[in-house]
Parts: structure tokens; C-alpha cells; sequence
């Protein structure tokens, strides 16, 4: 194997691949089977949910009625955009657009925080309307005690969401870095490719999680 | 370099995603019974295969792509419909203890 002269002009093919497209469908395929993954990670606490919405119907109403629909639309349009974003960048690193590339990863990775800085508000909110359980959770209506399990539901799934969001800025923010040092340039785009795999995967989970927690039953 | 979509591909697809938004936030408002929970999936269902086609190249890509991708949510559909038929069905059948 000859030592390549200028590894910053030709994409980096690592010895175990064929071709750069074979590594290519290696590391999507990867990230796939890892999504595949994650949909079962999530998937127990969507069951979870199944089972006891099927079980307490009526409390489970009442009790997404006092969350702040609002919020969780803004959000749902806030992570569709940033998802729009991350694919803009997934194109710019593939068109090797270096400038292009930073300023989407950077702009994904600022809609991720606005959308934790209207959950971080949220979550305030619902403490204060004393919904998060354990923490001076109070219920006027019936059934306090599957309502306070409506509301633990509600901050497992989307905490566990919340971290994988968090795990997605800090991703976009190392990616807008090593791309503003150039490392993706000529082929070399796997990383913000799966990346973005990874975000658009969180964006969908978000799909579920807003009608699914905020829009139980009509309001 | 590799092959890309023309960008309007990708605003269409964010448009038609914030669309399909726009649709299960307001049919919240309208009392459809039941209905409420199958629109509401359904649109969700309908968002999630937008993404995953057009943000995250399904369309176009290879065959075991699409294997991995759906296999995940086999899996998931087997978690969700066994665990259901046991809670559906407890009951059915009177015990003699």
C-alpha cells in the first residue's frame, strides 16, 4: 500500500474497504442498524405508554389538557427546520462546501438549543403548575395517582429525547469545528452524513412524542 | 463528488412536513372520538416516512438500507402488538384457581 502524498486532496479509504463507496454504504449501514437500535431503546417506553393509555384513557386526557400545547407545537416546527438545516448540510459537505457546511451545522445546532430553551421553560412551567411528579405534585382531579403516571411517562420520554437532542448539539457543534478545519473536505463526509442520520432520527421520535403526549383525546 | 438532490427537494419536503404539523395540531381541536388517536398516527407515521425518503436519502438508496431501516420497527410493531394482545384479551377467559 503506498503512502498517499497529499491526504487532504482524495478521500481517506480505510484498508478493510474495497472503495470509497463501499465505506461509504459501511458506515450508513452502521448507523441504520445503531437507528434500528434506538427505536427499540424508545420503543419500551412507547409500549409503556400504550399500555397504560389503553388502561386509563379518561385520566390520561385530562392530564395532557395541562400541557402546554404551544410549546410542544413550536418545538415540533423548531426540530422539522433544524432537520431541514442538518439535510442542507449533509449536501454541502458532499458539494464540499466548506462555508456552507459550518454555518448549517452551526444553525442545526442553535435550533437544538432553542429547542431545549423552550423545553427548559416548559419543564419550569410544569413545575410550578406542581405537575412533575414527586416534586410537589398536586392533582384536583380524579384519579390523582395514574395522573401523576401520566406525568412520569411524560418526563421519561421526553428527557430521554432531551438528552439524545443534547448529544445531537454537541455532535453538530464538534462537526462545525473539524469542518471549519477542513477534515470533510474531498469526500471525506461520512461523519456529518451519519450525523445527520442521527439527528433526523431524533427529530422523528419528536413527531411521535408531540401528539402522543399533547394531544391525547380533543382539546 | 457524490450525486445531490436539487435543493427544492428539501424545502418541499420541510414544507410538507410543517403541513402535516399544521394538520395534527388543529384536528386536536375537533372531536373525532376515537378518530382523534388514528388521524393523529397516522399523520405521524406520514411525517416519519417523509423524513426518513427524503432527509435521510431512503429514497434512492440501497436495498439493505431499507432492510435496516424497517427492521427496527418490525421488531418494534412485535413488541407493541404481543405485549397488546395480552392486556386486550386478560379476562377473555375465566380462570379456575
Amino acid at each position: 500500500m503506498s503512502i498517499s502524498i497529499s491526504p487532504a486532496s482524495e478521500p481517506f479509504v480505510g484498508e478493510q474497504f474495497d472503495d470509497i463507496e463501499q465505506q461509504r454504504d459501511a458506515a450508513k449501514l452502521g448507523m441504520w442498524i445503531f437507528l434500528a437500535t434506538e427505536v427499540l431503546f424508545f420503543g419500551g417506553l412507547f409500549l409503556g405508554y400504550t399500555i397504560y393509555r389503553f388502561t386509563y384513557g379518561h385520566v390520561f386526557v385530562a392530564a395532557s389538557r395541562k400541557l402546554d400545547v404551544l410549546i410542544g407545537g413550536t418545538n415540533t416546527a423548531v426540530l422539522l427546520i433544524s432537520s431541514l438545516l442538518m439535510a442542507f448540510a449533509v449536501r454541502a459537505a458532499k458539494l464540499d462546501q466548506r462555508r456552507a457546511l459550518v454555518g448549517l451545522l452551526a444553525g442545526t445546532a442553535l435550533l437544538g438549543c432553542v429547542f431545549m430553551s423552550l423545553k427548559a421553560v416548559e419543564y419550569h412551567k410544569d413545575y410550578v403548575d406542581h405537575l412533575v411528579p414527586r416534586m410537589g405534585f398536586k392533582w384536583e382531579g380524579t384519579d390523582p395517582g395514574n395522573a401523576e403516571l401520566f406525568y412520569w411517562i411524560y418526563f421519561a420520554m421526553t428527557g430521554l429525547h432531551a438528552i439524545h437532542v443534547t448529544v445531537g448539539i454537541a455532535i453538530m457543534l464538534v462537526l462545525a469545528l473539524l469542518a471549519w478545519l477542513g477534515k470533510f473536505a474531498h469526500g471525506n463526509h461520512n461523519a456529518v452524513e451519519i450525523a445527520g442520520l442521527y439527528w433526523h432520527f431524533v427529530d422523528i421520535v419528536w413527531v411521535f412524542l408531540f401528539p402522543l403526549l399533547y394531544l391525547v383525546g380533543h382539546r | 463528488m457524490e450525486e445531490v438532490v436539487q435543493p427544492n427537494v428539501y424545502v418541499r419536503t420541510c414544507i410538507a412536513l410543517l403541513m402535516l404539523l399544521a394538520v395534527t395540531w388543529s384536528i386536536a381541536y375537533i372531536n373525532l372520538g376515537p378518530f382523534n388517536l388514528i388521524v393523529a398516527l397516522a399523520v405521524s407515521i406520514a411525517k416519519a416516512i417523509v423524513i426518513a425518503l427524503f432527509f435521510m436519502h431512503i429514497k434512492g438508496s440501497s436495498r439493505i438500507l431499507h432492510l435496516a431501516a424497517v427492521a427496527g420497527v418490525i421488531w418494534l410493531l412485535i413488541l407493541i402488538s404481543l405485549t397488546l394482545g395480552d392486556y386486550i384479551s386478560r379476562g377473555w377467559v375465566p380462570l379456575n384457581h
